[in-house]
C-alpha cells in the first residue's frame, strides 16, 4: 500500500488542524489541556536497530567532546601520535602546564573576567528582562507584539555592523579593555532572548488564579511571590543559564573592546597556542577547563534549552 | 478607547469634568503598565539602535584613522567598493556559502536523529545527552580541537584513524588528507555543522514530540508504509519546526566569528563579512569601508529576518489572540 485513501486522507485533516494547538506553547491554555508531551501512546516496539544507529551517531558526534578530554589526561607525547594511543597512560600534566606550571602564564585573570562578565551581565539582564516581560504577558501594555518583535530584530542585527561605533566609543571614553562595558553589551546581546523567554515563561501563570487574588486583594507582592514566583521560578533559571552559556562564549566584542586588563577566556584561548613544540594535550586541557562551565549550565538546563534556544517558540 | 471607556464608567450631568479625570486616570493607569518596560526598551534602543545610526554615518565618510587628513564625505563610494572589492566580494559568498550549507546540513542531519531519538531504545536519555554535547563546548574551543586534535594532517584524530583502519588490512598507505589546507572552507563547514546539528535535532525532536500521536496509530493500522506516514504526516507537521530551525540557524551562522578567526584566520577564501569587516576596521582601519560593509551585512540579515521573523510570527499569532 503505498499511497494513503481519501478517508485517510480525512481523518488526518482534523489532527493537523490541532497541532498548532500542541505548537502553540506558552499559552495559558496548555497548561490545562496539553497535547502531546511524554505521556502521549507510543509504538512499543522497541526498535533494535534505530537504537545501534542513533548510539553509533550519538558516540560519533561525541567522539570530538571524548577526544579532547581524553587527550587532555595524556601526556604531549602520546597526544601527538597517528595512529592514536588510546590506552596511553593518563597523567595531569596537561592541566598543570595550563595553570601555568613552567610557563608562568596564570590562566586565572580571563577566567575571572568571563565569569565577571557572565555572571554580572545576566543578573542585569534578569533586573531588565523579568519586569519587561511582566509588562508583555501579565499586565500587558497595548501593542505587546510590536514591543516583541522590536526586540527580536535588534537580535538580528549582526554585531558586526555595530561594533566599530562601540569601539570609537570606548576608545573615546576611555571604556576600552574595561570588564564593565563588555557586560553592558552583554546585557544588550541577551536582553532580547532574554524578554521573549521570560515572556513565554510567565504567560504560563493562570489567569485564573491572578483574577481571584486580585478580588482577593491581595497586592502585587504578594501576588508575585506566591502566585508568579513558583512558575517563574524554573524559567528565570533557564533563561539565567542560557545568558550565561552566550555570554562566556562570546568572542568578537571581547577580542574588540578588551585587551590586557579585561580579556576573558576565549580570547585568552585564541592567543594560547604557540606554534613551537607539543602542545596538543594542553591546548585539550585549556579547551576542557573553558568548556566546564558551558557544559554544566547546558545540562543543567537540558529540559529548558528547546525552548530558550527557540525563544519560547516551541517546547 | 480611552474616551469611550471613560464616557461608560461615568455617564451622568459632570460628563465633562469627570472624564477628563479619568482619562488622565486611564493615562497614569497606561504609563504604569508600561513602566517596567521602559528600562530595557530604552537600554536596548541607546545600546543597539545608536551604534548603527553611527555605523550608517561613517558608512558614507572617507575615513582612515591612520590618515586622518582625508577624512571626508565619500558619498556611495565605500558602498562600491565593497561590491567591487575581490576580497570583500568573497566574502560576501563565502558567507552565503557558509551559511546555506550549514544551516542545510545540519538541518537534514538533525532531522535523522531526532527521527531516531523519537523511537525508544536502550539509553535513549544518554545518547540525547551525548549528541548535545557538541552545541555545549565553547565555540572557541570546539574550534581549537577541531583545527589540532582532529583535523591536523599528522597527528589529528582523523587520520590517526584512517592510519589504524589502513593498518588493520595490513596498509601501510593509508590516505592522510589535509582538510584545512586543501579545502579550508569544508573545514569550516564539517566544524559548524557538527556545533549546530544538536541545535537543530533539538527543535525538530520537540517537533516531532508534539506530532499528534492518533493519527499516526490510525495510518498504521490502515498499513501505510512508515514512509507514506513521515511524508504525507510528519512532514508537514515538522514544516514551521523545521523554518523556525534553519531560520534561526542562518541568522547565527551569519554572525559567526570565531570559527572562521580560530580555523583558518579567513586565509584561502574562507573569511566570511563578520571577520573581513573586523579585519577590515581592527587592521586596516579603513572604517568608513568597514561600515559599509556592515550596512550591507544588516541589508542580508533584514532580508533573511524578514522571514524568520514571519515564521516566528506565524508561530506567535496564535498565542497572542488568545
Amino acid at each position: 500500500m503505498s499511497t494513503l485513501t481519501p478517508a485517510e486522507h480525512q481523518k488526518s485533516g482534523p489532527a493537523r488542524s490541532t497541532s498548532p494547538t500542541a505548537l502553540n506553547t506558552g499559552s495559558r491554555r496548555s497548561r490545562f489541556g496539553k497535547i502531546g508531551g511524554k505521556s502521549r501512546m507510543d509504538p512499543t516496539r522497541n526498535n533494535t536497530a534505530a537504537g545501534i544507529a542513533a548510539w553509533l551517531l550519538a558516540l560519533l558526534f561525541a567522539a570530538p567532546v571524548l577526544w579532547m578530554i581524553l587527550t587532555s589526561f595524556h601526556s604531549e607525547t602520546d597526544a601527538a601520535t597517528n595512529p592514536p594511543s588510546v590506552a596511553a597512560n593518563l597523567t595531569l600534566d596537561a592541566y598543570k602546564e595550563f595553570f601555568g606550571a613552567s610557563s608562568g602564564v596564570i590562566p586565572w585573570p580571563p577566567l575571572i573576567n568571563s565569569a565577571t562578565a557572565s555572571i554580572l551581565s545576566t543578573v542585569l539582564v534578569l533586573v531588565l528582562a523579568i519586569p519587561a516581560a511582566y509588562a508583555l504577558s501579565i499586565r500587558p501594555v497595548k501593542k505587546w507584539t510590536d514591543v516583541m518583535f522590536f526586540f527580536l530584530s535588534t537580535k538580528m542585527m549582526p554585531v558586526v555592523a555595530a561594533v566599530l561605533p562601540l569601539f570609537l566609543f570606548a576608545k573615546t571614553a576611555g571604556a576600552l579593555d574595561n570588564i564593565w562595558f563588555l557586560i553592558l553589551m552583554y546585557t544588550s546581546m541577551n536582553l532580547p532572548i532574554a524578554v521573549w523567554m521570560m515572556r513565554s515563561f510567565l504567560a504560563e501563570v493562570p489567569v485564573e488564579i491572578l483574577e481571584a487574588s486580585q478580588i482577593d486583594g491581595a497586592g502585587l507582592l504578594l501576588t508575585l511571590r506566591k502566585i508568579i514566583a513558583p512558575v517563574a521560578m524554573p524559567g528565570i533559571a533557564a533563561t539565567a543559564l542560557i545568558c550565561f552559556i552566550f555570554s562566556w562564549n562570546e568572542l568578537l566584542l571581547a577580542r574588540v573592546l578588551t585587551g590586557v586588563m579585561a580579556g576573558t577566556a576565549p580570547v585568552f584561548l585564541t592567543g594560547f597556542v604557540s606554534s613551537q613544540g607539543l602542545f596538543l594535550a594542553k591546548v585539550c586541557a585549556a579547551a576542557v577547563v573553558i568548556s566546564l562551565p558551558v557544559l554544566f549550565a547546558g545540562f543543567a538546563a537540558q529540559d529548558k534549552l528547546v525552548q530558550g534556544l527557540s525563544l519560547g517558540a516551541v517546547k | 478607547m480611552t474616551t469611550a471607556t471613560a464616557r461608560v464608567a461615568r455617564p451622568g450631568h459632570s460628563a465633562p469634568k469627570t472624564s477628563k479625570n479619568a482619562r488622565s486616570r486611564e493615562r497614569a493607569l497606561a504609563w504604569a503598565r508600561r513602566a517596567p518596560l521602559l528600562p530595557a526598551l530604552i537600554f536596548l534602543i541607546i545600546v543597539t539602535q545608536l551604534p548603527f545610526v553611527v555605523t550608517l554615518i561613517i558608512s558614507f565618510l572617507n575615513w582612515n584613522s591612520l590618515r586622518p587628513d582625508q577624512t571626508g564625505f565619500a558619498g556611495f563610494d565605500n558602498y562600491v567598493q565593497v561590491l567591487t572589492n575581490a576580497d570583500l566580494r568573497q566574502a560576501i559568498f563565502t558567507t552565503i556559502i557558509l551559511t546555506v550549507s550549514v544551516v542545510l546540513a545540519s538541518l537534514v542531519i538533525g532531522l535523522g536523529l531526532a527521527l531516531l531519538l523519537d523511537k525508544k531504545f536502550i539509553g535513549r536519555g544518554l545518547a540525547r545527552t551525548l549528541l548535545i554535547a557538541p552545541f555545549l563546548v565553547v565555540p572557541v574551543a570546539a574550534a581549537l580541537i577541531w583545527k589540532h586534535a582532529l583535523l591536523n594532517p599528522t597527528y589529528g584524530l582523523i587520520n590517526g584513524v584512517l592510519t589504524w583502519i589502513w593498518s588493520l588490512f595490513g596498509s601501510n598507505t593509508p590516505p592522510q588528507p589535509d582538510l584545512l589546507s586543501q579545502a579550508p572552507l569544508m573545514a569550516v563547514i564539517v566544524s559548524l555543522v557538527w556545533q549546530w546539528t544538536p541545535f537543530m535535532m533539538l527543535i525538530l525532536l520537540a517537533g516531532l514530540q508534539s506530532r499528534p500521536m492518533d493519527t499516526v496509530e490510525a495510518a498504521q493500522m490502515d498499513g501505510a508504509s512508515p514512509w507514506d506516514i513521515f511524508r504525507q504526516l510528519t512532514l508537514p507537521h515538522l514544516r514551521q519546526y523545521l523554518e523556525l530551525g534553519g531560520l534561526l540557524g542562518a541568522i547565527y551562522i551569519v554572525q559567526n566569528f570565531d570559527a572562521v578567526f580560530t580555523l583558518t584566520s579567513g586565509g584561502l577564501g574562507t573569511a566570511n563579512l563578520p571577520y573581513a569587516i573586523y579585519q577590515t576596521f581592527y587592521f586596516a582601519n579603513e572604517y568608513g569601508l568597514a561600515s559599509a560593509a556592515g550596512v550591507v551585512v544588516v541589508i542580508g540579515t533584514i532580508i533573511v529576518a524578514t522571514f524568520a521573523l514571519r515564521t516566528v510570527f506565524s508561530l506567535f499569532k496564535k498565542e497572542a489572540a488568545r
